[in-house]
This record gives C-alpha cells, structure tokens and sequence, in this order.
C-alpha cells in the first residue's frame, strides 16, 4: 500500500514498521476526601516531572544544541505556572477529586487555549501543554519506561510526536519519522533533519501497519506499507547509492583529486543552469567544465538580452568565487530546437546548421552572448569553449569576434577579465586537425557523444542500433589519445566533459593517455575523484 | 504605579522560548508586574498567561508595574524588553 506525505527530510529508509504507543493515558475520576494529601501527591509528582524535564534538557543539550533544547526549560517553567498550578489545585480542593483527573482537565483547558489561536507556531503550545500534563499523569499513575522501542531499528510511526518524546527515544532504533500531524517546524522535524534520517508527516497510515515492512522515500514524500519485492529491490538499490555517495562525501570532500603516483587532475562539473550551481559546490567540484548555455536559450521566448545572459554568467561566477568557469557557447540546432530562431525543419540535424554554424552566420546572437560573457568574466574566472568546430577558420572568426568585443567593451569602459578560449572536440574533423586548432586556443575540451556517433556513424537515438553501439570503441579512444597529444604539443591543456569522462571503467586509461581534466555531472564527482585516487597516471 | 508602552521587534514575536526568558527575569521583581495587549491584561510573572497573548512582531504590548520596587522593576524589564524582545 502506497501513501503520501509531506517530506520533512529526505533519503530512503527500509524496516519495521513500529506505531508508537502514545497511551491515550485515560484518566478516571474519582472521589478524594483528604483534599491535602492529593494536593502534596500532586505536587511531588510536579517536582518528579520537572526533575525529568532538567535530564531532557541535559540530554537534548548535547544531541540537538541549546536553542532546541530551550524548550524543555520552558516546559519546567509551565509546570509551575501559578495558573496552571493554581487551577489544579482548586479543582482537587473544591471538586474533591484525584490529582490525575485535575491535571488532565486543566491541561484540556490549556491546551484548548492554545489550540485556538490564530498561530501555528501558538498551536504547537498545544502539544507542549498536553505533553507536560500528560508527564504529570504518568508520575501520579506510576508509569514508566516510554519510548521503549524493543532491539531492531524501526519505522517509527506516530500521530505527533511531543518533544519529550522525541528526546527520549533511543536515536540508535530510529530509522525513519512518519507522522499523521505535524509541521516542517515541529519538533519531529528538526529532530529528523538534525539525526539525517527521512522523515514524512502528514501521512493517513492505519494503526494495523505496526509490526510490517515498510520503506520511506523522504525525497519523494513517499511512505510503502507491506511493499512487493521489486519495490524493496528498488529501493534498497537507491539506498545504498545514497550511501554510498554519503560515505564518499564524508572521505573524499575536501581530498584533491591526485592519482597515486601523483598527478592532479582537474575535476569539474556540467551545469545546465544556474541552478544547478548549489549541487557542484555541495559535490566540491573544482569547477564547471561545461555551462551549457542553451538553458538561457531554451527558457526564454525570444532572444535573451545581453544583461539576461550577463546576469545568469555572472552570478555563476561569483557563487564559484574564482574556481573556473567553462562556458559554451549557443549549441542550438540539431535536438534542441528554439521557435524563434526560426530554424528550418531538417532531413539530418545532427549534421545541420547547428552551434558555431548559426552564430558565424547571424554573429548579432553569438556577439550578444560574447559580449555577456566578457562582462562577467570579471567577477570570476571565466573561460568560453566553442562547439561543434570543423575548421581552423571557424576558430579564427571567433576569435576575431571575441577581439572585436573586448575593444568594444574597453572603450565602453566597461571591465572585463582575461579569458580562456577552447574548442569542442566532437568532430572526426576536429581530431585530425587538433594539431592546427591547438596552435589557436588554450585548451580542449572532448565533447564524447558527439564524437562518437559522428565517428561510428551511429544514431544514437536510434534503438535498433544499441547492440553495436560501442561507448569504449577503439576509434573514438585512439582519437581521444591523439588529441591530447596534439593538444600538449601546443601547450593547451585537454579535457573530457562528455558521458564518457564520468565511466569509471575508463578513468585510468584517461589519465593514462594525460588527460588533464574531467568534466562530469555533480553527482559523479566524487565517484570520479574516488577512482582518480585509486588510479595511476603512469602507464 | 508604572506604564511602558513598547513594540515587538524580535521577528518571532513573544514565543515559547523569549516568554519563558521574560517571566523569568519578572519574578525577580517583588512587585507586581504585568503585561497587556489589546486590552487584555497577564500577570508577567506567569508563562502561559504571557504565551496566550501570542504577542507578534510589531504589536504593541503595555508594561506595567505597581507596589515595592516598581521603580526599579521597570527599569530592569523595559532594558530586557529593549534588548531581547
């Protein structure tokens, strides 16, 4: 069974399934003749109550910091709240009732109190109220041991947790939070994020599912009760490769990617947008290999104005904070098409009037593109590659175009920084005249896909074609070698930032031919770095 | 007696937490103190009596205090007010 909730934190969670007990602590009225004894039994279980809530205090201390765990002092400080105190007494003295049946009424009324407020972060007093008389309760019933959660971790699953609660499980048996009520803000939730365990609320789960296996998908808020054996498959794969990467990022942050025998290879990564920014620094990318810069293209219904572009570059740049940014020029055409560029339709794409092709011919787009970049490769380190490159003319026109900007914007006054020129290498016809292109640029960077379906002849859209498909084909890596070596002899540096620089069945026969930077999508970073680490450059 | 009349800067307003902080400097005063708004008045010296005024950012609350000390007492809590809340 399949149901929904609100996430609260993500990362997937496969166990038991354990519904938490919350004893709906019910309480009998009953009549008491010696008011004076109830009223000291009432009191001294207050002090017991509020000698508890000082341990939780110490307890949440170390495990969730001051500022939550503030609030177990405040819960001390509601236990002698004159009202609240002076309420109960009252009703045991003039109703001649038991302590018990006191303190659940006024932390009703309380508790009701709070309820009825117009805010959320109020409405939560209500659980606070609840928990302490509920606490007081317990004491006077001479209860003990909550959160006991047996010896196997579980799914813990729960109408609302009260922060008590929370504080008081043993965290070693949690693998998961599944509420039916509570906020993103509740205790519940701060606590998940803090121990990095999923956690969902707002899930309908039926008290018959304690006791069954059930997975939590924290990321797509989803909660499986009793699930099929695909689904636990399924699941555990996406667990581990969470794991995985968990560990990776925990050992290999902040290590650089140097082979054994101690190279150091350049490791970037590929962005689509400027928000994928946040997950190239979280992956501790050493910059971006390739800033597909269509997005800004492909986002917009007409043209995207200079200042657009120059903002997008520029906030890259900055949030990079001097780590080098490789943008690519406009690669549109071919599987990427644009309304108002008003391409016409094509019996081949892949080999039409694409990337460098259309800007040399309407240079007005590819001048406004050249221009934002410029500007702001002054606030970074910008670096500018061109796709889709035949011909020693093609470069020699976009280098012209990119002079031609540069006096422009001096004699704007307008800063800019120097900025490094590259070529893609995605054509048979680049490879072969790599040791010309490499007399014209700084760098190369091989763009594989391309390359390879242009040099084994192959669609890759086409499914028929899979099984002769070659990724590791002798070709593209004799090409591969030649490039670099063209590219070293000229002093450029040469690069991957095609799907084939993220195979790790391939990293060391990379390294081996003096590849001297991967490109890689930042969720394969780390993976690269790890097999960068286990590698040797020399042969 | 004593009035101040003040406005809520801290984002959160009157909470759990900065509650609990104002009614505990309030009992140190011998006096009596107590807090109103909107026209409803709570003994400051009590938590949940000031946490049901759900005092927000930007609303005013009327400090008072009145007896022994009430001198003192508002000076000590106009600067906590000021300085905390």
């Amino acid at each position: 069974m399949k149901l929904e909730g609100k996430s609260v934190f993500g990362g997937i969670a496969i166990g038991k399934c354990k519904v938490y007990g919350k004893k709906e602590s019910f309480v009998k009225r009953n009549k008491v003749v010696d008011t004076a004894s109830e009223i000291k039994r009432f009191s001294q279980a207050k002090e017991q109550a509020k000698g508890q809530l000082a341990q939780l205090y110490e307890k949440a201390l170390k495990e969730v910091g001051e500022a939550n765990a503030m609030i177990f002092e405040v819960h001390q400080m509601m236990l002698d709240d004159l009202d609240y105190v002076e309420s109960i007494t009252n009703m045991i003295s003039t109703q001649g009732i038991n302590a018990e049946f006191a303190v659940a009424a006024t932390g009703d009324n309380f508790a009701e109190m709070f309820a009825a407020m117009d805010d959320d972060y109020m409405r939560e007093r209500a659980a606070d109220v609840k928990d302490i008389s509920n606490r007081v309760i317990s004491i006077l019933q001479g209860d003990q041991n909550q959160g006991d959660l047996g010896k196997e971790p579980v799914i813990l699953l729960a109408d609302d947790l009260a922060p008590s609660e929370t504080v008081q499980l043993d965290k070693s048996k949690v693998l998961s939070f599944v509420t039916r009520h509570g906020s993103t803000n509740s205790h519940t939730a701060i606590l998940a994020r803090t121990m990095n365990i999923p956690a969902l609320i707002g899930v309908d789960f039926h008290e018959d599912a304690d006791g069954q296996i059930g997975i939590v998908d924290g990321k797509q808020g989803i909660f499986i009760i009793d699930p099929s054996e695909e689904e636990i498959a399924h699941y555990s794969k996406l667990k581990k490769q969470d794991e995985d990467r968990a560990r990776l990022l925990q050992e290999l942050k902040g290590q650089e990617s140097v082979t054994k025998d101690g190279k150091a290879i350049q490791l970037y990564a590929n962005i689509g947008g400027v928000g994928d920014v946040a997950s190239v620094l979280a992956n501790d990318a050493g910059g971006i290999g390739l800033f597909r810069s269509e997005f800004l293209y492909l986002e917009s219904s007409d043209y995207p104005t200079e200042e657009q572009q120059f903002k997008a570059y520029r906030t890259v740049a900055e949030n990079m904070a001097g780590k080098k940014v490789i943008i690519r020029t406009l690669d549109i055409g071919a599987d990427k098409q644009v309304d108002y560029f008003g391409l016409d339709k094509e019996e081949n794409p892949a080999m039409g009037y694409r990337a460098i092709r259309i800007c040399l011919d309407r240079k007005e787009i590819f001048k406004t593109q050249l221009r934002a970049i410029y500007r702001a490769s002054y606030y970074g380190k910008i670096a500018v590659m061109f796709p889709m490159v035949i011909s020693v003319d093609e470069v020699l026109q976009a280098k012209e175009m990119c002079q031609q900007v540069k006096e422009e914007l001096k004699a704007e006054g307008v800063p800019y920084s120097q900025v490094e020129l590259g070529v893609m290498i995605e054509t048979p016809a680049a490879v072969m005249i790599s040791d010309l292109l490499a007399k014209e640029v700084d760098f190369f960077s091989i763009g594989t896909n391309d390359l390879t379906q242009y040099t084994l002849a192959i669609d890759r859209q086409n499914p028929k074609l899979d099984d002769i498909y070659d990724s590791h084909h002798e070709a593209v890596l004799r090409m591969i070698q030649m490039v670099v070596d063209n590219g070293h002899k000229e002093g450029c540096w040469v690069g991957i930032c095609g799907e084939l620089g993220a195979d790790i069945s391939l990293t060391e026969t990379f390294l081996q031919m003096g590849i001297d930077e991967l490109s890689v999508s930042p969720s394969m970073i780390l993976p690269v770095r790890d097999q960068i680490r286990k590698s040797g450059a020399l042969r | 007696m004593r009035e101040y009349v003040y406005t809520i800067t801290d984002p959160e307003g009157i909470h759990a937490r900065p509650a609990g902080a104002f009614v505990k400097e309030a009992a140190q005063y011998g006096c009596k103190v107590t807090i109103e708004k909107d026209g409803r008045e709570v003994d400051a010296k009590r938590i949940m009596g000031v946490m049901s005024l759900g005092v927000k950012c930007g609303q005013e609350i009327l400090l008072r205090t009145d007896g022994d000390g009430e001198e003192e007492a508002m000076e000590g809590l106009s600067k906590f007010l000021q300085d905390n809340l």
